[in-house]
């Protein structure tokens, strides 16, 4: 269900903090809440403003928790291993980011270590931050609002579905040089992705932003 | 009606609203600009750099494949090539889409955008909207194949049998994407729409 924001409601004398604005379109709305299960998307733009789910905030908790035992087992468990004319070889996913080793490379496996493990983990622990003290209906930790902004800046950094992506190319790319098999590690990433995925559509930042400001104060 | 109209200036990390000429968004802290004087220049400064750090990204190889009957070196477009000469077309589209469709179409879609925000465009605000989206969705795509290139070359170790190494192009092609995800985030979308009520007032 999809209902358009409205402007009837006239925006002359309405508290300040009511009012929401499009953040593609600079569109000036009161904000509503949605109807159960409804999101409000902008009446020029047609981006998302509100998307609220029901017990968003302790399902979002499960599956970031879950996403972080599988980064961190991803991490220690071989990964893909490799076979050719009685040569072998396993690789983990440290050894992937570390796979560009000298001089200016360094640097890739600076972007690769950062996209596919470090943000995705500094993502789920500042999220965790956040929401834990929101659901259980306490305060907020201290600096919460900068820790969630922090994780909405990340958000287009952290690459972990892209990655798994290109393992699957990789697979094909050298399929006819050798033989390959599946570690734990590629299971554990591939589940990881698709919790991943359906983390970032539960999570309704607008939601999270008041919660935050009215515990707050 | 817009923020701006109102008289309010809009955080764009929050969606919350504040009076004009505040500084900083009370709620999560971002810098406020009702319109980002300097969002342009920062998109093409960025895009420029996209654009040159693509060119030695097509120009040079991409993976150096050693075996003990051959030695080879790919480009993305060549390796693409090969890949589908085996049979695999579907991979084959993978890294043309993702190294060679994808790059191509934003450095496109992100100068379109910059360009029609400041003259105006034929084209409805609402879609310019939705290319930009799409734009900010897809861009982190173009690194599969440096993903690619940092699995082979870390898996295929085999001595003397088969052995992978990146080559230059993977650096300066992942400098490209990060460069292209900078401009596309310089971007500010607003300006769209600015556009478009300058026109209306132009016409009445």
């Amino acid at each position: 269900m999809q209902a358009e924001m409205t402007t009837d409601a006239p925006l002359g004398g309405r508290p300040i903090e009511e009012l929401i604005a499009c953040p593609h379109c600079d569109a000036l709305y009161v904000a509503r809440m949605p109807e159960k299960g409804g999101r409000a998307v902008c009446r020029d733009c047609h981006t998302v403003l509100i998307s609220p789910r029901r017990k968003a905030g302790a399902r979002i908790i499960a599956l970031t928790l879950a996403v972080m035992i599988l980064v961190v087992g991803a991490l220690f468990f071989p990964f893909l291993d490799i076979n050719a004319r009685g040569f072998g070889n396993s690789t983990s996913i440290l050894d992937t980011a570390s796979s560009f080793r000298s001089g200016y490379m360094t640097f890739l496996s600076v972007v690769v270590a950062a996209g596919i493990i470090v943000i995705p983990l500094i993502r789920t622990l500042l999220i965790l931050y956040v929401l834990v003290p929101v659901v259980a209906d306490r305060r907020p930790f201290p600096q919460a609002r900068r820790a969630f902004r922090l994780s909405q800046e990340l958000k287009p950094w952290a690459m972990a579905e892209i990655f798994a992506i290109g393992c699957a190319v990789a697979l094909v790319k050298v399929a006819d040089l050798a033989q390959i098999g599946f570690g734990p590690a590629f299971w554990m990433f591939a589940v990881l992705v698709i919790l991943v995925l359906f983390n970032d559509n539960y999570l309704c930042t607008w939601s999270v932003w008041k919660s935050l400001e009215l515990e707050e104060e | 009606m817009t923020a701006r109209e109102a008289g309010l200036v809009a955080c764009r990390r929050c969606a919350r609203v504040w009076p004009m000429g505040q500084d900083r968004c009370g709620r999560c802290g971002s810098h406020l600009v009702s319109r980002d004087p300097t969002s342009l220049q920062r998109v093409w400064a960025w895009w420029i750099a996209g654009v040159i750090a693509y060119i030695p990204a097509n120009i040079y190889p991409m993976l150096s494949t050693r075996t003990i009957v051959s030695s080879s070196e790919n480009t993305i477009v060549g390796g693409a090539v090969e890949i589908a000469s085996h049979g695999s077309y579907g991979v084959a589209a993978i890294i043309l889409i993702a190294s060679v469709l994808i790059p191509v179409g934003k450095f496109l879609a992100i100068a379109f955008l910059a360009i029609s925000a400041r003259r105006g465009s034929t084209v409805p605000a609402r879609k310019r909207t939705h290319l930009y989206e799409v734009v900010e969705f897809i861009g982190r795509w173009s690194m599969i194949d440096v993903f690619v290139v940092a699995i082979l070359s870390s898996l295929v170790q085999l001595s003397v049998v088969a052995s992978i190494r990146p080559g230059p192009a993977a650096f300066t092609f992942a400098l490209s994407v990060i460069f292209t995800m900078l401009s596309a985030q310089a971007f500010d979308p607003r300006l769209i729409w600015d556009a478009r009520s300058r026109e209306a007032k132009r016409t009445d």
